[in-house]
This record gives C-alpha cells, structure tokens and sequence, in this order.
C-alpha cells in the first residue's frame, strides 16, 4: 500500500506546468536542489512533487519556455484569525519531529515597519537644492574613535594621533556572513565587491580562507564565541576585528553551522574537523560581563598593535542603549547593533521571529543615549538588519547611524529568492550551499559586478536624497533628525524615535 | 487697493543681507555707517528682523560682561535680575535707551547690566568666567519665560528687533553709538517665524554672528552642540553657528582660520590632492569635527574682539564681497553696500568658496 504522511500534505507551494509549451529540457530537474521536479521516461512527461519545493523559483527562472508557475498552494485550512495558516503548518510539523523549527532568512513577520512610517525633508525657495551631476556629492565615511578635542602645538599644528579608522567610500558595508554558512564564491564575490567598491566586507565567525588574505584590505575579520578561524594570523589579516555578541536574527543564542556543511575547506578555515557540527557557545565563554568585553577588546588591540578599530557587534535588544554605552566604555571603536529583521543562515524560528527590536529604534535609542553621555564621538555606530534600498539606509543615518551593514539585500544582488532554505545547505541559487555542483551557479565575477551594481546604484540614490535636501557631505545627515517626520505613528512612537510628526 | 510693496517692482522679494565694518587701527567707525550701509540693502530683507553689533560701544565698562536682555513681558525681569545678583557681581543696570517710533509697534523691554564674575573666582581663570556666563545665558534662555539674553560680550552692544535696518536704528538710537567693528542685518524669514529673539546677530560671550542662508545640516550641529550642553532655544538655525565658534575656539582651541576649515571643510577630493602635511591636518580636522561642519548655503560674518571673519559655504550658494580701503575694511552682500561706505575702495573682490577672510585690529590699534 502507498504509505503518504498525511502531514506532507500541508505543504506551501505548488508547481503548476504547461505541459503544451513543455519541451521537456529538464532544465526544471536538474535546477531544482529540492528533488520536487521529475522526468517520467515512460511518459515522457516532467511532474513534480509539490510537497518538495520551496518556492525558490530556480526551475521557473530557468525553464526555457516559461511554462512553470510557482503558485501558492491553494489548499486551504479553514480561515481563522488566530491560528494562522504557518501556526498550524509548524505545529504539525513539530507533532511530527519533535524538534526544534530552524529557519533561514531574517523575521518575516508582519511588525510594523517604521522605514516606511518616516519620509525625507526636501528643499523649496529658501535653500537651493543641490545637482549631484554637477556638484560634488560626498559620502566618504570614517569608522572608528573620533577625538573629542584635537591638541595642536604652537604652530597650529595638529599633534593629538587619529586613532585608526575604516575609510568607506560609501558608508555600506556588507555583513557578517560566514565562510561555511555561504560558499567560497559567494565570500570571494563579496570580497572582490568590497575591493572595488573601497567598503568593507565582514567574515563572520566562520574565519578567512586563505586564498581570501588578499582582500584583508576590505576585510572585517569577525571573532564569535566559538572563536572559528581565529589565529594571530587571522586577526591581523583584516583592517578591523569585529566581536560577535549577538546577531539580530538570534539575539542571545549563537551561530549554528550543520555538520553537513562543514566540508574540507570550511572545516580547515573554521579549524575543525570536517562533517562536525560548528555550534558556537550562546555567550562568550570569557565575557560574563562588561569588564570582561573590555579585556576581550584590550586583548585584540594588543595582538594587532593598536592598529586596527574594534567593533562589538550585538543583537538589538530592549536595553541595548545602556548596552552600547558600556560598550563604548569598554573601549570599543565602533558599535554594530542589528535590528531583528536581520537575516541569518540558520536560526530557530520562535526566536528568529520573536525576539529583538527593530533596528530603527535602536539606532535612535542609542545615538541618543551616546549623546546624553556626551561619548558619541568616541564610537561609530553601524546599523544592520533589513535595510531593503537606499531610503532606509537616508533614515538609518538621519537617525544617527555611521553606516549600515547589508547581507540579505547582497545575498539577493547574487541571485537569493528568500525562500528561507538556507539552513538545508541545498540552496537552488548556490549561495547558502557548499555542494561542489550547487556552488558552481555563483561566478565571483559576475556575482561580484552585480554586487558592485547595486551598491553603485545605491550610493546614487543616496546622492540624490542629500542633494534634495540640500546637503552636499553624508557627514551632515548624520543624526540630522530634523530632516525626518513620521507619518501614521503614535506619540509615543516618535518620541523612541526622536523625530517629529508630518506637518510641524 | 492694492497690496504695499517695499520694492518698484511691484513684488517683495530678496533674501538676507549682511554688512560689517572694521577699522584695523581700532578707531571708533561711527554707528550710522552701518545703519547706512545695510539699508542700502533694505530689500533683501522684508522688515520681520534686522539688528547690529557694535564692538567697543561701552569703553567706561569695556571690563565688564555686558548683558544685554529682552523682555517680552515685565515680569520676567524680576527673576532675571535676581539670578545675575547672585551669581554674578552686578556693577551696573540700566534700560536700553530706546525712541518710540511709529515703525516699531509693539516692542518689548530691553535692559543691559555690566556685571563681573563673584569674588570668589579666580579672576584669572577665564575659561571659568566664560563658561559661568554661557551658562547663565542658557539659563536665563531656556528656563526664565520671557526673557531672552541678546549679548553677553565685553564692550559688545547688540541691538535687534522686528523692523527694517533703518526703523531697528532709529529705535535703538544708533547714531548714539560707535565702535571699531560694526555687523548688521536684515533678515527675510522664511523657516522660523519673525520674533524679536529671532533677529541676527545672534551672540554668545564676544562672539557674534550674522547669517544669510538656511543650515540644512542644523539637527547634526544642534544635537552636536548640545552635547557640550549648548542649548537652542532662539527657534533659528543661526544660534547654533555661534555655539559651534564658541565651542571650536574656546573649547577646542581651534584657531579662527581652523574653525573656519571645520565649518566650511575642504573636499575630500581636494583633500587627496594636498601635500601630506595639510592632508593629514585637514583630514584630522574633518573627521575629528565633522558634526560641527555646515552644510547648505550660507554666508556669514562673526564678530570677535580683535576683528571679523567672513565664510562662505563650499560651493558659495550666497554672495559675499570684500571691499577694502586702508585700515578699513567692508565685507557684505553687495557690493553697492560696500561702496555706501567706503565709496572709492581701493580693492574689492568675491571670497572663493569656504575660503575665510580674517581681518583683525592691527597690533597696535588701540581697543
Ligand atoms: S526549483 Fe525551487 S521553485 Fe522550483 S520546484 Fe524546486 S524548490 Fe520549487
Ligand atoms: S524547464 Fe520547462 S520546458 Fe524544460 S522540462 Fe522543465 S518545464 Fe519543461
Ligand atoms: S540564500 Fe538560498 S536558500 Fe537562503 S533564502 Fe536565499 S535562495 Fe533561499
């Protein structure tokens, strides 16, 4: 008898064909990493086992006759506002394994999305608007302790030392992404964006491959609690050093990297045996406390000559302003807080999708604490976690962010359908996927001019905006609230986000 | 009936004017010099603010900080009066002399007090006294309803108001007063409503400020400045270009022509190009002061004890001409109000883009 798991019968997606315009090219077998396509030699039809597929949309896109739709199952629970459609689906699913949901992919859950709650001021009569075609537009960045009084000598000349900065041509930077949890092509086309772009690209704790050392220029080498790939060697190949606290998809647990993706290179990298699981510890081991972050932070000084700034990087929590202060305390040069739209490579779902703050009020919680401390010059503060075009990146700095890390949005330039697989290692776009096959679809080449592309068309945008608003230097947005309003947000909402209401 | 213009050409229309005057041999340039020289340039401006600085107006108390306050209502005076008695030593107090005119309904109370830091204070200490005094006029400014201070300077008389450059005069008596650094202006309000606390100059200690132009990068300089707790409490964004000066000279040490570079940087492009000395002198300067920088268009003059100084933004979106004839020296927006008071110049030119003109008293001038 046919045994079917009644439960595999819930599943999200269905691929509907045109058999007519079929050409039965199998192109749609082979694309799909997911086993959902099938070709029938004896019928000589292509079917699919709709229960597979992830609505990645491979075999659609490269189905030559555009004859697959990837349509959303439209078998139907009975409407309930309460159990919602996933409610249910995950609890089956759990009834089924008795295990833990893991997901891919930042929080996709319905929260209000202040981004699209705050427009830009622009300039009418009295302040002439500025023409990034033919004026200079500057979006230069620094990164790191700024002084907060420059000591000159009698001469007028300038004797206090800057201490070590990133110098962003743009202030973007691509975000902790993981040798291991993406591929060496996704890592190198990251890195050859960086180059080209003058920005940074972040390793994430999965280490630095070596033929990648030469890209240490671009590089933010990441130092987590599972201290992967971390060598005296590894720690100066980079411009700066990030410390992993926490990440926005996760916050308070660590980085999770399945066995099954820990293949001969990763596992040389990360400095583990291949085919082990690499679950970083939830805290670092050695940091209970803010003192200890500041041994922590002192110990990589130390080991990198006072050469290069240090970055914290934490999960935007309830009390991550008081958080940031003592991390700035603490010594460190520059502060990454990632707001829980941020993506990830594997995380469980009930976390993914319930704890953490969006990053658009932290930001605004925390430069406005800097500034209450009078300790904001002494920090940069990079936001990160769901910045989706140019505009969000305009409110993150007028909010009072440095700069902002992008990895989904990069992910996507390279191809990524936000099918949140990312976790199964069988990525059908070949970025989240170590499979030798699977990881040939990412050219660093082509990927990397994509990359360079979207950062490029960003960056004019963001030009755009500043002319508007008639400014002509990124430097002047930064924290320049009074060029925001809200529009649709409550009192209360304004005041965590320190701008005014639309029309006063 | 139609509507009354100020202008032949039937429509109002301008933008802020700017005028200063200085006599390098530190000689007393008469106060009606300005007076004429800024209403030559009455158009630019639209009646909602015009005001003047005198440098050297009060020689019998030049020793002593000025405070000059405004009083929107009488009763704010008591309360201002009795925080300067304790926490300065206040020398002497008098009214504002001031002529009812027509042109000026409605004014408030205007009164000035010369005062000294307590005894207890170290007299030597200046950056004590200064920082005691900026913050009394914060004080007074955000906390005391009503009352606003307009200057706080040694040997400084501010003067500004509601009106026209030529009524603002007639009514606070200009012609009764001189000084070897004049500023005025008028204003043409468009952002922030036309209040008599809103007219330039705006000051703070011996720092003065007139400014045409509008700060688009005023909530980065705002929220900076409030850092080292400088208040705005004027409703304009030309308050916070004082505190930025008195922040980047006083505080940091800044020399004027440095500040200047802060407030007007250079391009990173030209930057790049300078010899490694100034690259790094400069980069240092912007990167370490890059939320005191200004952005959008904007001239300025500021008056200081020992002279002026004229900036222009980095891609000049406002006019500013220099016009000099032996030790003096006019900087405003036209030329034609160069030329009311200095009529043949011996030189007069347009400043580049963000490059500073300083003209300060010769070292022998007597103050
Ligand atoms: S390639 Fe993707 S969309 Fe197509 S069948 Fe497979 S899982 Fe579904
Ligand atoms: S890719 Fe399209 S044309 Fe080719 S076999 Fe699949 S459905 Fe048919
Ligand atoms: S990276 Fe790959 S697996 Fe992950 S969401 Fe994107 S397409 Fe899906």
């Amino acid at each position: 008898m046919l045994y079917k798991n009644p439960y595999n019968h819930y599943f999200d997606y269905v691929v509907q064909r045109d058999i007519d315009k079929c050409i039965r090219c199998k192109a749609c077998v082979t694309q799909c990493s997911y086993g959902a396509n099938y070709y029938d030699a004896d019928r000589d039809l292509i079917y699919s086992l709709d229960h597979n597929c992830v609505g990645c949309m491979r075999c659609s896109t490269f189905c030559p006759t555009d004859c697959i739709s990837i349509v959303r199952n439209p078998d139907a629970f009975r409407l309930n506002a309460n159990w919602k459609d996933h409610n249910i689906k995950d609890l089956y699913k759990q009834a089924g394994t008795g295990g833990i949901i893991i997901t891919g992919m930042g929080n996709d859950k319905p929260f209000t999305n202040y981004w699209e709650h705050m427009v830009v001021d622009a300039c009418q009569v009295t302040n002439p608007s500025i023409d990034p075609l033919r004026e200079p537009m500057e979006l230069k960045t620094f990164l790191g302790r700024k002084p907060d009084k420059l000591e000159m000598n009698k001469n007028g000349d300038i004797t206090t030392k800057l201490a070590p900065q990133l110098i962003l041509e743009t202030p973007i930077m691509f975000s902790a992404m993981s040798y291991g949890s993406i591929n060496y092509n996704v890592c190198e086309s990251v890195a050859r964006a960086s180059k080209e772009l003058g920005i940074f690209w972040n390793t994430g704790e999965g280490g630095l491959p070596k033929a990648l050392y030469g890209y240490g220029k671009n590089t933010i080498v990441q130092c987590a609690s599972g201290r992967f790939g971390v060598s005296p060697e590894y720690l100066n190949a980079g411009a700066a050093i990030e410390i992993k606290i926490g990440q926005g998809a996760k916050p308070g647990i660590g980085g999770h990297l399945p066995g099954e993706k820990v293949l001969e290179g990763i596992s040389e990298t990360r400095m583990i045996p291949v085919g082990t699981d690499a679950i970083s510890p939830a805290p670092h081991h050695d940091i209970y406390s803010i003192e200890d972050l500041k041994q922590l932070i002192y110990a990589l000084k130390e080991a990198t000559r006072y050469e290069k700034p240090i970055s914290v990087k934490i999960a935007a929590v309830h009390n991550v302003a008081a958080i940031a202060s003592g991390i700035a305390r603490a010594g460190a040069d520059i502060i990454a807080v990632d707001g829980f739209r941020g993506g990830t490579g594997a995380a469980p779902k009930a976390i993914r999708d319930n704890v953490g703050i969006p990053t658009e009020v932290a930001i605004a919680a925390v430069d406005e604490r800097l500034r209450q401390e009078g300790i904001r010059n002494e920090v940069s503060l990079v936001a990160a976690g769901g910045f989706r075009n140019s505009s969000d990146i305009i409110k993150a700095i007028a909010l009072g962010a440095d700069a902002v890390y992008i990895a989904t949005s990069a992910l996507m330039a390279v191809g990524c359908t936000l099918c949140q697989q990312c976790h199964r290692g069988r990525c059908a776009w070949g970025i989240t996927t170590n499979d030798p096959e699977l990881s040939k679809r990412v050219n660093p080449e082509l990927a990397a001019e994509r990359l360079v592309n979207l950062i490029h068309a960003w960056s004019n945008e963001i030009k755009e905006m500043l002319g508007l608003m008639g400014i002509n230097s990124i430097e002047s947005l930064k924290g320049n609230r009074d060029r925001l309003r809200g529009v649709g947000l409550s009192e209360v909402e304004l005041q965590a986000l320190g701008i005014k209401q639309a029309g006063i | 009936m139609g509507i009354k213009s100020s202008t032949p050409y039937g429509k109002d229309f301008g933008g802020c004017g700017l005028a200063g005057i200085i006599d390098r041999s530190g000689k007393s340039v008469a106060g009606n010099m300005i007076v004429s020289s800024l209403t030559s340039m009455k158009d630019r401006g639209n009646g909602l603010g015009s005001g003047y600085a005198v440098y050297g107006a009060y020689p019998e108390f030049k020793d002593n900080f000025g405070v000059h306050v405004m009083y929107n209502d009488a009763g704010a005076r008591e309360p201002v009066e009795q925080l300067l008695k304790t926490k300065l030593k206040l020398v002497h107090a008098e009214p504002v002399p001031v002529k009812k005119i027509h042109a000026i309904a409605d004014p408030p109370e205007f009164w000035r007090y010369f005062v000294d830091p307590p005894d207890s204070m170290d007299k030597t200490d200046e950056d004590a006294i200064d920082d005691l005094i900026v913050n009394i006029v914060m004080d007074i400014n955000e906390r005391i309803d009503n009352a606003y201070v307009v200057s706080s300077g040694k040997n400084l008389g501010v003067f500004k108001g509601v009106g026209h450059p030529d009524a603002i005069a007639e009514f606070f008596k200009m012609q009764d007063y001189s000084g070897y650094l004049l500023l005025g202006h008028t204003r043409f309000p468009t952002n922030t409503p036309g209040w008599w606390g809103g007219a330039h100059p705006f000051t703070i200690l011996d720092w003065s400020i007139v400014h045409n132009g509008e700060i688009s990068s005023y909530g980065t300089n705002k929220r900076y400045v409030e850092m080292f707790g400088y208040k705005c409490t004027l409703l304009t964004d030309t308050e916070v270009v004082a505190y930025l000066l008195d922040l980047l000279i006083r505080k940091k040490g800044l020399s004027l022509a440095a500040a200047a570079s802060v407030l007007a940087p250079p391009f990173w492009k030209d930057i790049e190009d300078m010899d490694p000395h100034k690259k790094d002198y400069y980069t240092a300067l912007r990167v370490s002061y890059a939320n005191a920088s200004l952005n959008g268009p904007f001239a300025i003059l500021m008056g200081f004890d020992n002279g002026i100084l004229g900036l222009n933004d980095r891609i000049k979106l406002r006019p500013l001409i220099v016009g000099k004839k032996g030790d003096i020296v006019a900087i405003a927006s036209e030329e034609s109000a160069i030329r009311e008071v200095i009529p043949e110049p011996d030189d007069v030119w347009a400043p580049k883009a963000g490059e500073p003109i300083i003209v300060t008293l010769k070292e022998d001038a007597k103050q």
